[in-house]
């Protein structure tokens, strides 16, 4: 990961989100309140406007401020808990990260996800896409392997029935959608492991 | 002030200021009152920023009593006292009740000069366990 271009991936990020508003809006739509592509979009926006900023920091502060400015600008409860994210990913990785070393800093991460949105697998959210591909990432996946693993999790949620967030008021009627933040992060997996390729 | 401050975090603008113009009038001015509502870009939501300036607006040494609606309300409550970090964080509680009724039982008690937990614990009394 030495030659991480934090700038082309944040670039990378912002063209897959804004690509795919639209179709993260209509997800919302159907078991949320409809303003998921819109937040995404602004919040990521917001971080490609100040890429070259972030890219000049060292990785930690780098994602430690760009999870700062998602929380402040993607708003609903998608911005704390992709904030948290990216924040607590910065507080946890080295600066020049090996597998092993990422691998355990996404772990801590999705921790702190998990304690934001008092969640945890099975409940039909954006932690049935990170849990899987923090195992591939365990388990020695190419990068390529991670991305479809990040897609096909992301269409398991299907089935579930939401028991966080606003879909969870619907109950039974949650079953059959996609969540929508489970699609947004399995996007961004992708474009993560399609940016930067494999990881040493 | 030395009472307890409260702070309203509503998706709705109109019913963030609502329930503080209720406080208000049932309880008057003894008690630091903050509302924010809305999502800071016109539509319905709640915003980081807007809350940590709320719990600012409505500072009180004896702690500050944040009343929320919504499951993302609640969130991002909870990350903006994070965000605020200690040692203030540690004098803030989101309150689980409901908005309307937690905030004028919470500042009832706050206007007596009770302490935070005190006041957390009358809004909590209105949620069933």
């Amino acid at each position: 990961m030495t030659a991480l271009n934090l700038a082309r991936l944040v670039a990378a990020a912002a063209d897959a989100i804004a690509a795919h508003a639209d179709e993260l809006t209509a997800l919302d739509q159907a078991i949320g309140d409809g303003d998921h592509g819109l937040n995404m979009k602004r919040g990521f926006e917001a971080v490609r406007a100040e890429a070259d900023l972030f890219a000049a920091k060292p990785l930690p502060e780098a994602l430690k401020a760009i999870g700062t400015k998602l929380v402040m600008t993607v708003g609903g409860a998608s911005g704390p808990l992709f904030g948290t994210l990216f924040m607590a990913l910065g507080k946890e990785i080295s600066a020049d990260p090996d597998r092993a070393g990422l691998t355990a800093a996404f772990g801590k991460a999705i921790g702190a996800v998990a304690a934001r949105g008092k969640s945890q697998v099975g409940q039909k959210t954006m932690l049935d896409v990170l849990q899987p591909v923090h195992r591939a990432l365990a388990e020695g996946k190419t990068a390529a392997e991670i991305a479809d693993i990040a897609d096909i999790a992301a269409k398991a949620t299907v089935p579930m029935k939401a028991l966080r967030g606003r879909a969870s008021f619907l109950g039974d009627r949650s079953i059959g959608h996609m969540d929508a933040g489970a699609r947004s992060t399995a996007l961004l997996v992708r474009t993560v492991a399609e940016t930067i390729g494999e990881v040493a | 002030m030395s009472n307890v401050g409260i702070v309203i975090v509503s998706h709705s603008p109109l019913v963030a200021e609502g329930t503080a113009d209720m406080v208000r009038q049932m309880v008057g001015d003894e008690v630091p009152l903050a509302w924010c509502g809305g999502n800071g870009h016109g539509g319905l939501g709640t915003n980081v920023e807007a809350i940590m300036g709320a719990i600012d607006q409505a500072w009180s040494e004896a702690g500050v009593a944040i009343l929320v609606d919504l499951g993302g309300a609640e969130t991002n409550s909870e990350m903006a006292v994070e965000m605020i970090g200690e040692p203030r964080a540690h004098k803030i509680v989101v309150c689980n009740a409901p908005i309307v009724e937690g905030a004028v039982m919470a500042a009832t008690e706050a206007s007596g000069g009770a302490s935070l937990k005190e006041v957390v614990a009358t809004a909590h009394e209105l949620s069933p366990s």
